[in-house]
């Protein structure tokens, strides 16, 4: 087999990629080879979203994406959300809201919804719907899902009221 | 006071009736939780099944030396390398661990590989030559019992009559319907997956994700030859599983595969792999006559139900027992002549789904009503309403409802809830969405309403216990129980009444094992709140007693004196009290077993005390439908239930949400399309779940809280009942929008446009 050393960039972090096959997914390797098993695994053909990643703040189903390919692009994953000590406010708003049950779609969803709050920090309930369209979700029925963005764009909107009026 | 009694703890943590928020919720949103399919360990090699193209053929041959020879390829397995028992079964033992001679669905295990990489894994099976001879698949449930046997066991795993009341009265009014139902796949989100590590006993450990950790050890035993003792399983996190996992997947693979190689060995299937992997909801053609009163009362019904089980048996008895008792609907029928059998074929094993043979029937016997509504002309909810089960009535197996039944409830509270929906005013709320070509003016709106029950626990005289055990040590106690959390909340309600029963703020539950406690049955038919919360509430409940006995002894103080309050002990005779932290210095502990009240058997006319206790559910849909084009589109949800006590409202509208969601998949979308025993669409490319554009707003227009005799807490579980009555609701009002006699679901587009075609199938 054709093997390679490479690097990727993944939430901020630069990981070897050691004798990489270069027909290996970016799932795979962030989960397999860095260790990164927070982005899931559950159709590996880009219909579930729970590899949901972004490869420079784009997203996009890291199950249909050659790793190789992402070689000098910034990668953000579940693990690059919120800081060490403290979750970030939309993984808060999702265990609060009870946005989370079995918890697998989780990390997917996750990244797709902090995309959209960080380019619509206002969307309504259709463009939600239609930004998390391409997460599959088993367990809620997407109620507390929708809910969960719901408080963490109101909260971001208090926030940033907050800040303009200093 | 008695210790016995529960007290007012005025602690940190939620309680009981409290919006708790699950421990597991952080390092789920993080991305931490380690679900099975994350497991690793340093020496881990991996495992994959070959699987039968063909659903029905003789094996004249398997090759493995060819896979034996190739890179990393540690070992291949065939039936011929099994020791232990060579089949396994929930029920019944009767599906081969490896196909030995012959396969009987299409995607049938027939060779195991362990390899150093999954791509070598693959290569090896690729290479491993299987010449089969092809027998004509029996994929016809109709004619499955005229049909030879395809198992020694036969084609017929179970029918039953249910014959109550003696009339063979005709109504004044009769109305009759052929009914159908498709195949519907749990598709839990997480693959079956897990890891096998060989221990230096010549055990072995199992982690895997999976309902009922102790029935799964006692079959992998069984098979491996080994004691039980020696087979330790350990839940792994669990991605979902809605009755997926309540049958054996990969685990006596895993198992076998790491005894060979004596190494650690994983396995996790790919999306297509576990369509073939685990059983689904059984596909039912169902035949209904009712006859009633021209007041609308109902006087008899007659049914015939034949569930398709495919290849082998799993829980196709018990969801069979549900089906016909539940046939009738929650409604006092007086004559009642029901036929059920579920059969044998070449199609894919069918089992546990969520609602469990109830889903099916609530269907048809909902149909029923409605057409009977239109013959009488009576408001279908009048008519429901009027012949609605109260408690002190019989269902139809003769057994008198001694608990909660607030069936009109349920409909009444549905039904007068105001619909918050005006009209689609977006393309993208259209039916089809954005992607599809929608005209509003051929838009109809439809709306109706549907209502369904369902048994609690498991019944038929089955010896149904959970078991737990609580450690309380320096104020902070220990859950032990083997109770399967799927993502369904357990362990969110463990802690809850730990902390109301002990006051204690800290509460930590141990890992489920096969190795630390005894069984706590499956996570499935909505047992686990009533029966493993039962069993921690007993727990708690007798380390309360014992540690407020030492406490009074020690201290010598009346024990009737004594509460736990505040995060300690008090005695309300005197000043005396103490911190639960330093009560507990000494450790103070109890393992109990909890059981419901026992159950009998069915006799020969389907009649007997087979079920503990009933739970009831009402749901209205209004859809959009868009006739030219057959697309539908569900715009509202309304649902109330009969939930007995509220436990958790956030994880109660949770369960109410999805359980739905599984329920509007059923009515529009979802269908494993089976020909000739052959799954045309294992993929989520072809077998469509609800998205977030599909699923409405699920409205809750009421709980019902009448607290439940003999259930702790007073509390009935939840998580079923929204998947029964939401499927018949919305297909109810498809109906109503386009006054088509839609009798199949899914629903399809087909069904809609050309109803002339579906009439001729």
């Amino acid at each position: 087999m054709i093997s390679e050393t490479y690097s990727l960039l993944v939430n901020g972090n630069s990981y070897q990629v050691v004798d990489g096959h270069p027909s290996e997914s970016l799932l795979w390797v962030l989960r397999e080879r860095l260790e990164l098993s927070g982005s899931k695994n559950a159709c590996e053909e880009g219909e579930c979203g729970s590899c949901t990643v972004l490869v420079d703040g784009e997203i996009v189903c890291s199950c249909l994406v050659l790793a190789a390919s992402a070689v000098g692009r910034e990668i953000t994953t579940i693990e690059g959300l919120g800081s060490e000590d403290e979750i970030s406010d939309v993984q808060k708003a999702f265990v609060d809201a009870g946005a989370v049950q079995c918890g697998f779609c989780t990390p997917g969803l996750l990244v797709a919804i902090d995309q959209l709050l960080n380019t619509d920090p206002d969307p309504d309930d259709l463009t939600v719907r239609e930004a998390i369209s391409g997460n599959l979700c088993r367990c809620t029925g997407y109620g507390r899902i929708l809910e969960a963005v719901r408080i963490a764009s109101k909260n971001r909107k208090a926030q940033n009221q907050e800040e303009q009026g200093k | 006071m008695s210790p016995l009694q529960t007290v007012d703890t005025a602690t940190k943590g939620p309680r009981i009736g409290e919006s708790a928020i699950r421990p597991d919720g952080v390092p789920k949103v993080k991305g931490e939780f380690v679900f099975s399919n994350d497991l690793r360990h340093p020496d881990m090699i991996w495992g994959g099944t070959l699987r039968s193209p063909h659903p029905s053929a003789r094996i004249v041959s398997i090759n493995t030396t060819p896979a034996l020879k190739m890179t990393g390829v540690y070992a291949v397995l065939t039936s011929e390398d099994l020791d232990g028992m060579p089949l396994y079964g929930l029920e019944h033992p009767d599906q081969p661990v490896l196909a030995d001679g012959v396969v009987r669905f299409q995607g049938e295990p027939v060779a195991i590989v362990a390899a150093d990489h999954p791509d070598n894994v693959r290569l090896a099976l690729e290479a491993i030559d299987v010449e089969y001879e092809l027998i004509e698949p029996l994929s016809d449930s109709k004619l499955a019992q005229e049909n030879e046997a395809i198992h020694p066991d036969g084609n017929l795993f179970r029918e039953i009559n249910i014959n109550y009341g003696n009339s063979q009265e005709e109504g004044e009014i009769t109305v009759e319907g052929t009914y159908e139902v498709g195949m519907q796949d749990q598709a839990p989100l997480g693959t079956e997956s897990g890891m096998a590590v060989p221990s230096e006993d010549g055990g072995i450990d199992l982690f895997v994700s999976t309902q009922w950790l102790h029935a799964d050890r006692d079959q992998v035993a069984a098979c491996l030859n080994l004691p039980p003792e020696k087979v330790r399983l350990t839940l792994a996190g669990v991605g979902g599983a809605f009755g997926a996992r309540e049958d054996i997947s990969l685990h006596i693979h895993l198992c076998l595969l790491a005894m060979r190689t004596g190494k650690p060995i994983k396995m996790s299937y790919s999306r297509t792999e576990s369509f073939h992997g685990h059983v689904h909801r059984h596909p039912a053609q169902m035949w209904y006559r009712h006859h009633a009163k021209s007041d609308g009362t109902l006087i008899r019904i007659e049914a015939r139900l034949l569930l398709d089980g495919g290849a082998y048996a799993s829980t196709s008895s018990a969801v069979l027992a549900n089906a016909t008792c539940f046939a009738a609907g929650p409604y006092r029928v007086p004559n009642v002549e029901i036929y059920g059998a579920v059969v044998r074929t070449n199609n894919p094993p069918c089992g546990a789904m969520r609602g469990f043979g109830c889903v099916q029937v609530c269907f048809a016997h909902e149909a029923q009503m409605d057409k009977l509504a239109v013959e009488l002309g009576m408001d279908p909810v009048e008519l429901r309403v009027k012949n609605a089960l109260e408690p002190g009535d019989q269902i139809i197996t003769g057994q008198t409802i001694t608990g909660t039944a607030p069936v009109a409830e349920v409909i009444e509270t549905c039904a007068q809830h105001s619909s918050s929906v005006g009209p689609a005013s977006q393309q993208m709320e259209l039916p089809g969405g954005a992607g599809r070509t929608a005209d509003p003016k051929h838009i109809v709106r439809g709306e109706a309403i549907a209502v369904g029950f369902k048994n609690l626990m498991f019944s038929e005289g089955f010896d149904d216990f959970s078991t737990a055990s609580c450690q309380l040590l320096d104020g902070v106690a220990t859950i032990t129980s083997a109770c399967a959390e799927v993502g369904q909340g357990f362990v969110t309600l463990a802690q809850q009444i730990v902390r109301e029963i002990l006051g204690v703020e800290e509460v930590i539950l141990a890992p489920a094992s096969t190795a630390s406690v005894g069984s706590a049955g499956s996570t499935s038919a909505s047992r686990q709140t009533w029966m493993s919360g039962g069993a921690v509430k007993s727990a708690c409940d007798a380390v309360r007693i014992k540690l407020l006995s030492r406490i009074a002894e020690s201290h010598d103080l009346d024990v009737e004196s004594l509460v736990i309050v505040d995060g300690g002990i008090a005695s309300l005779s005197s000043e005396f009290s103490i911190s639960l932290k330093e009560a507990t210095s000494d450790l103070v502990e109890a393992e109990e077993v909890y059981r419901h009240v026992p159950t009998f058997p069915l006799d020969e006319n389907g009649q007997g005390n087979a079920h503990v206790s009933f739970v009831f559910s009402a749901h209205r849909a209004v859809v959009d439908v868009d006739q030219e084009l057959g697309l539908v589109k569900v715009v509202e949800l309304i649902t109330s239930q009969d939930v007995g006590r509220v436990l958790n409202p956030l994880q109660l509208q949770g369960q109410l949400e999805g359980g739905a969601a599984q329920g509007l998949g059923l009515a529009v979308m979802e269908e494993i399309n089976v020909v000739d025993g052959r799954i045309l669409n294992p993929s989520f490319t072809d077998y469509l779940l609800p998205t977030a554009l599909d699923m409405p707003p699920v409205e809750i227009a009421a709980l019902i809280e009448q607290p439940e005799p003999n259930a702790p807490f007073g509390a009935k579980g939840v998580g079923e009942p929204p998947a029964i009555s939401s499927t018949a609701a919305i297909a109810s009002a498809v109906r109503n929008a386009t006054g088509l006699d839609l009798h199949r679901v899914p629903i399809r587009p087909t069904d809609i446009v050309f109803p002339e075609r579906n009439d001729n199938d």
